[in-house]
Protein backbone atom coordinates (compact mmCIF):
# COMPACT_ATOMS: atom_id res chain seq x y z
CA UNK A 1 0.00 0.00 0.00
CA UNK A 2 1.24 3.50 -0.79
CA UNK A 3 0.06 6.55 1.10
CA UNK A 4 1.19 10.02 2.16
CA UNK A 5 0.16 12.51 4.85
CA UNK A 6 1.61 15.94 5.66
CA UNK A 7 1.05 17.53 9.07
CA UNK A 8 2.06 21.00 10.21
CA UNK A 9 2.39 21.51 13.97
CA UNK A 10 2.91 24.67 16.00
CA UNK A 11 6.19 24.50 17.93
CA UNK A 12 4.59 23.61 21.25
CA UNK A 13 5.36 20.37 23.09
CA UNK A 14 1.63 19.70 23.53
CA UNK A 15 1.66 18.71 19.85
CA UNK A 16 4.17 15.87 20.28
CA UNK A 17 1.41 13.49 21.35
CA UNK A 18 -0.61 14.49 18.28
CA UNK A 19 2.31 13.48 16.04
CA UNK A 20 2.43 10.08 17.79
CA UNK A 21 -1.30 9.53 17.39
CA UNK A 22 -1.12 10.39 13.70
CA UNK A 23 1.75 8.03 12.91
CA UNK A 24 0.03 5.22 14.84
CA UNK A 25 -3.15 5.73 12.82
CA UNK A 26 -1.17 6.00 9.58
CA UNK A 27 0.45 2.57 9.98
CA UNK A 28 -2.58 0.85 11.55
CA UNK A 29 -3.71 -0.69 8.21
CA UNK A 30 -0.41 -2.62 8.14
CA UNK A 31 -1.24 -4.24 11.50
CA UNK A 32 2.17 -3.64 13.14
CA UNK A 33 2.96 -5.58 16.30
CA UNK A 34 3.16 -3.74 19.64
CA UNK A 35 6.98 -3.51 19.51
CA UNK A 36 7.02 -1.98 16.02
CA UNK A 37 4.25 0.42 16.96
CA UNK A 38 6.01 1.53 20.15
CA UNK A 39 9.36 1.85 18.37
CA UNK A 40 7.86 4.10 15.70
CA UNK A 41 5.84 6.21 18.15
CA UNK A 42 8.90 6.67 20.37
CA UNK A 43 11.18 7.65 17.48
CA UNK A 44 8.59 10.13 16.15
CA UNK A 45 8.20 11.55 19.65
CA UNK A 46 11.97 12.11 19.84
CA UNK A 47 12.24 13.70 16.38
CA UNK A 48 9.31 16.09 16.87
CA UNK A 49 10.47 16.97 20.41
CA UNK A 50 13.95 17.79 19.08
CA UNK A 51 12.46 20.06 16.40
CA UNK A 52 10.28 21.91 18.93
CA UNK A 53 12.69 22.14 21.87
CA UNK A 54 16.09 22.32 20.19
CA UNK A 55 15.15 23.72 16.78
CA UNK A 56 12.73 26.37 17.97
CA UNK A 57 13.34 26.70 21.73
CA UNK A 58 9.60 26.00 22.16
CA UNK A 59 8.27 28.87 20.04
CA UNK A 60 4.61 28.13 19.25
CA UNK A 61 4.66 30.69 16.42
CA UNK A 62 7.01 28.41 14.47
CA UNK A 63 5.96 25.39 12.44
CA UNK A 64 7.22 21.80 12.41
CA UNK A 65 6.33 19.83 9.29
CA UNK A 66 5.96 16.06 9.49
CA UNK A 67 5.56 14.05 6.29
CA UNK A 68 4.58 10.39 6.53
CA UNK A 69 5.04 8.20 3.47
CA UNK A 70 4.22 4.55 3.06
CA UNK A 71 5.75 2.62 0.18
CA UNK A 72 4.49 -0.92 0.35
CA UNK A 73 5.48 -1.81 3.98
CA UNK A 74 8.22 0.79 4.42
CA UNK A 75 7.38 3.84 6.50
CA UNK A 76 9.31 7.07 5.99
CA UNK A 77 8.89 9.89 8.51
CA UNK A 78 10.38 13.27 7.63
CA UNK A 79 10.42 15.91 10.37
CA UNK A 80 11.52 19.40 9.34
CA UNK A 81 12.00 22.61 11.28
CA UNK A 82 13.35 25.96 10.15
CA UNK A 83 15.06 26.59 13.47
CA UNK A 84 18.61 27.07 14.68
CA UNK A 85 20.03 23.96 13.00
CA UNK A 86 22.80 21.68 14.22
CA UNK A 87 26.41 22.76 13.66
CA UNK A 88 28.00 19.42 14.57
CA UNK A 89 25.74 16.53 13.63
CA UNK A 90 28.10 13.65 14.68
CA UNK A 91 28.40 15.14 18.19
CA UNK A 92 24.64 15.77 18.40
CA UNK A 93 24.06 12.08 17.58
CA UNK A 94 26.35 10.86 20.36
CA UNK A 95 24.52 9.16 23.27
CA UNK A 96 23.91 11.46 26.25
CA UNK A 97 24.96 14.62 24.36
CA UNK A 98 22.61 17.49 25.14
CA UNK A 99 22.77 21.25 24.94
CA UNK A 100 19.96 21.48 27.50
CA UNK A 101 21.15 19.56 30.56
CA UNK A 102 19.58 22.16 32.87
CA UNK A 103 16.18 21.16 31.43
CA UNK A 104 16.91 17.52 32.36
CA UNK A 105 17.08 16.49 28.72
CA UNK A 106 18.64 13.02 28.68
CA UNK A 107 20.53 13.45 25.41
CA UNK A 108 19.16 10.14 24.17
CA UNK A 109 16.91 11.37 21.37
CA UNK A 110 19.09 10.32 18.43
CA UNK A 111 20.18 7.11 20.21
CA UNK A 112 16.53 6.12 20.57
CA UNK A 113 15.77 6.98 16.94
CA UNK A 114 18.79 4.96 15.74
CA UNK A 115 17.94 1.97 17.94
CA UNK A 116 14.23 1.84 17.15
CA UNK A 117 14.22 2.66 13.42
CA UNK A 118 16.01 1.07 10.44
CA UNK A 119 17.67 4.27 9.23
CA UNK A 120 18.07 7.82 10.53
CA UNK A 121 19.33 10.61 8.28
CA UNK A 122 19.97 14.15 9.48
CA UNK A 123 20.43 17.16 7.21
CA UNK A 124 20.97 20.47 8.93
CA UNK A 125 22.19 23.97 8.13
CA UNK A 126 22.97 26.22 11.10
CA UNK A 127 20.52 29.09 11.15
CA UNK A 128 18.31 27.47 8.51
CA UNK A 129 16.90 24.35 10.15
CA UNK A 130 17.00 20.59 10.31
CA UNK A 131 15.36 17.67 8.56
CA UNK A 132 15.40 14.25 10.21
CA UNK A 133 14.33 11.33 8.04
CA UNK A 134 13.44 8.02 9.69
CA UNK A 135 12.57 4.79 7.91
CA UNK A 136 11.33 1.44 9.14
CA UNK A 137 9.98 -1.67 7.45
CA UNK A 138 6.88 -3.09 9.08
CA UNK A 139 6.78 -6.86 9.02
CA UNK A 140 3.84 -8.83 7.76
CA UNK A 141 1.87 -10.33 10.64
CA UNK A 142 2.33 -14.10 10.89
CA UNK A 143 -0.60 -16.35 11.67
CA UNK A 144 -0.57 -17.77 15.20
CA UNK B 1 -2.23 12.62 36.24
CA UNK B 2 -0.16 11.67 39.29
CA UNK B 3 -1.22 9.68 42.34
CA UNK B 4 1.01 10.13 45.39
CA UNK B 5 1.20 8.06 48.52
CA UNK B 6 3.66 7.67 51.37
CA UNK B 7 4.22 4.11 52.55
CA UNK B 8 6.90 3.11 55.04
CA UNK B 9 8.40 6.60 54.57
CA UNK B 10 8.80 6.04 50.83
CA UNK B 11 7.13 8.42 48.38
CA UNK B 12 5.22 6.28 45.90
CA UNK B 13 4.43 8.05 42.64
CA UNK B 14 1.97 6.61 40.14
CA UNK B 15 1.69 8.71 36.98
CA UNK B 16 -1.28 8.03 34.73
CA UNK B 17 -0.20 9.82 31.61
CA UNK B 18 1.87 9.45 28.49
CA UNK B 19 5.31 10.66 29.57
CA UNK B 20 6.85 12.99 27.00
CA UNK B 21 8.44 16.44 26.84
CA UNK B 22 5.10 18.11 27.52
CA UNK B 23 3.88 16.06 30.47
CA UNK B 24 7.27 15.87 32.20
CA UNK B 25 7.24 19.61 32.92
CA UNK B 26 4.19 19.29 35.17
CA UNK B 27 5.20 15.91 36.59
CA UNK B 28 8.61 17.28 37.58
CA UNK B 29 7.26 20.24 39.53
CA UNK B 30 4.51 18.17 41.19
CA UNK B 31 6.93 15.42 42.25
CA UNK B 32 9.60 17.82 43.47
CA UNK B 33 7.03 19.74 45.50
CA UNK B 34 5.68 16.52 47.06
CA UNK B 35 9.16 15.20 47.83
CA UNK B 36 10.29 18.50 49.32
CA UNK B 37 7.28 18.58 51.67
CA UNK B 38 7.61 14.93 52.66
CA UNK B 39 9.96 13.36 55.22
CA UNK B 40 10.85 10.67 52.65
CA UNK B 41 14.31 9.91 51.36
CA UNK B 42 13.28 7.34 48.74
CA UNK B 43 10.92 7.35 45.74
CA UNK B 44 9.26 4.44 43.97
CA UNK B 45 7.62 5.04 40.59
CA UNK B 46 4.74 2.76 39.66
CA UNK B 47 4.38 2.67 35.85
CA UNK B 48 1.24 0.49 35.77
CA UNK B 49 -0.82 3.32 34.28
CA UNK B 50 1.80 4.77 31.95
CA UNK B 51 0.97 3.85 28.37
CA UNK B 52 3.93 5.54 26.73
CA UNK B 53 7.29 7.02 27.65
CA UNK B 54 10.03 8.56 25.52
CA UNK B 55 13.50 9.77 26.55
CA UNK B 56 11.96 12.78 28.33
CA UNK B 57 10.90 10.25 30.97
CA UNK B 58 14.49 9.06 31.32
CA UNK B 59 15.53 12.67 31.97
CA UNK B 60 12.74 12.97 34.54
CA UNK B 61 13.89 9.83 36.38
CA UNK B 62 17.56 10.87 36.38
CA UNK B 63 16.54 14.24 37.83
CA UNK B 64 14.45 12.62 40.59
CA UNK B 65 17.28 10.21 41.35
CA UNK B 66 19.52 13.22 41.96
CA UNK B 67 16.88 14.72 44.27
CA UNK B 68 16.67 11.49 46.31
CA UNK B 69 20.44 11.14 46.35
CA UNK B 70 20.74 14.58 47.99
CA UNK B 71 18.81 13.11 50.94
CA UNK B 72 20.82 9.92 50.92
CA UNK B 73 17.98 8.02 49.31
CA UNK B 74 17.34 6.11 46.12
CA UNK B 75 14.73 5.49 43.42
CA UNK B 76 13.16 2.25 42.18
CA UNK B 77 10.62 1.43 39.47
CA UNK B 78 7.77 -1.09 39.27
CA UNK B 79 5.42 -2.30 36.55
CA UNK B 80 7.49 -1.23 33.54
CA UNK B 81 5.97 -2.69 30.38
CA UNK B 82 8.17 -4.77 28.08
CA UNK B 83 8.25 -1.84 25.63
CA UNK B 84 9.27 0.69 28.27
CA UNK B 85 11.88 -1.74 29.56
CA UNK B 86 13.60 -1.61 26.16
CA UNK B 87 13.97 2.17 26.46
CA UNK B 88 15.07 1.83 30.09
CA UNK B 89 17.76 -0.72 29.13
CA UNK B 90 18.92 1.39 26.18
CA UNK B 91 19.31 4.43 28.44
CA UNK B 92 21.71 2.71 30.84
CA UNK B 93 19.44 3.80 33.69
CA UNK B 94 19.55 0.28 35.16
CA UNK B 95 22.98 1.10 36.60
CA UNK B 96 21.46 3.59 39.05
CA UNK B 97 17.72 2.85 39.23
CA UNK B 98 16.53 -0.71 39.75
CA UNK B 99 13.26 -2.09 38.42
CA UNK B 100 11.02 -4.65 40.14
CA UNK B 101 7.92 -6.67 39.26
CA UNK B 102 6.14 -5.85 42.54
CA UNK B 103 5.78 -2.88 44.86
CA UNK B 104 6.82 -4.96 47.89
CA UNK B 105 10.14 -5.84 46.26
CA UNK B 106 10.76 -2.22 45.28
CA UNK B 107 9.99 -1.02 48.80
CA UNK B 108 12.24 -3.68 50.31
CA UNK B 109 15.03 -2.62 47.94
CA UNK B 110 14.96 1.09 48.73
CA UNK B 111 14.42 0.53 52.45
CA UNK B 112 17.31 -1.91 52.48
CA UNK B 113 19.53 0.71 50.88
CA UNK B 114 20.67 -1.70 48.18
CA UNK B 115 21.81 -0.19 44.89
Amino acid sequence: MNNRVVLELAGHTVNVSLARVLVAAFIAPLDPDITELTDIKTAVSEAVTNAIIHGYGEDARKTVRMTLTLNDRTLTVEVTDNGIGISDIPTAREPLFTTLSDMERSGLGFTVMESFMDTVDVISTPGMGTTVTLTKSIHEATEA
Amino acid sequence: MLHQEIRKKVLILSPSAEIDAHSTERLRSTIDHAFEKSPCTHMVFDFANVGFMDSSGIGLLIGRYKQAEKRGGSVALVNLSAEMKRLYTLSGLAKIIATFPTMDEALAHVKGGAQ
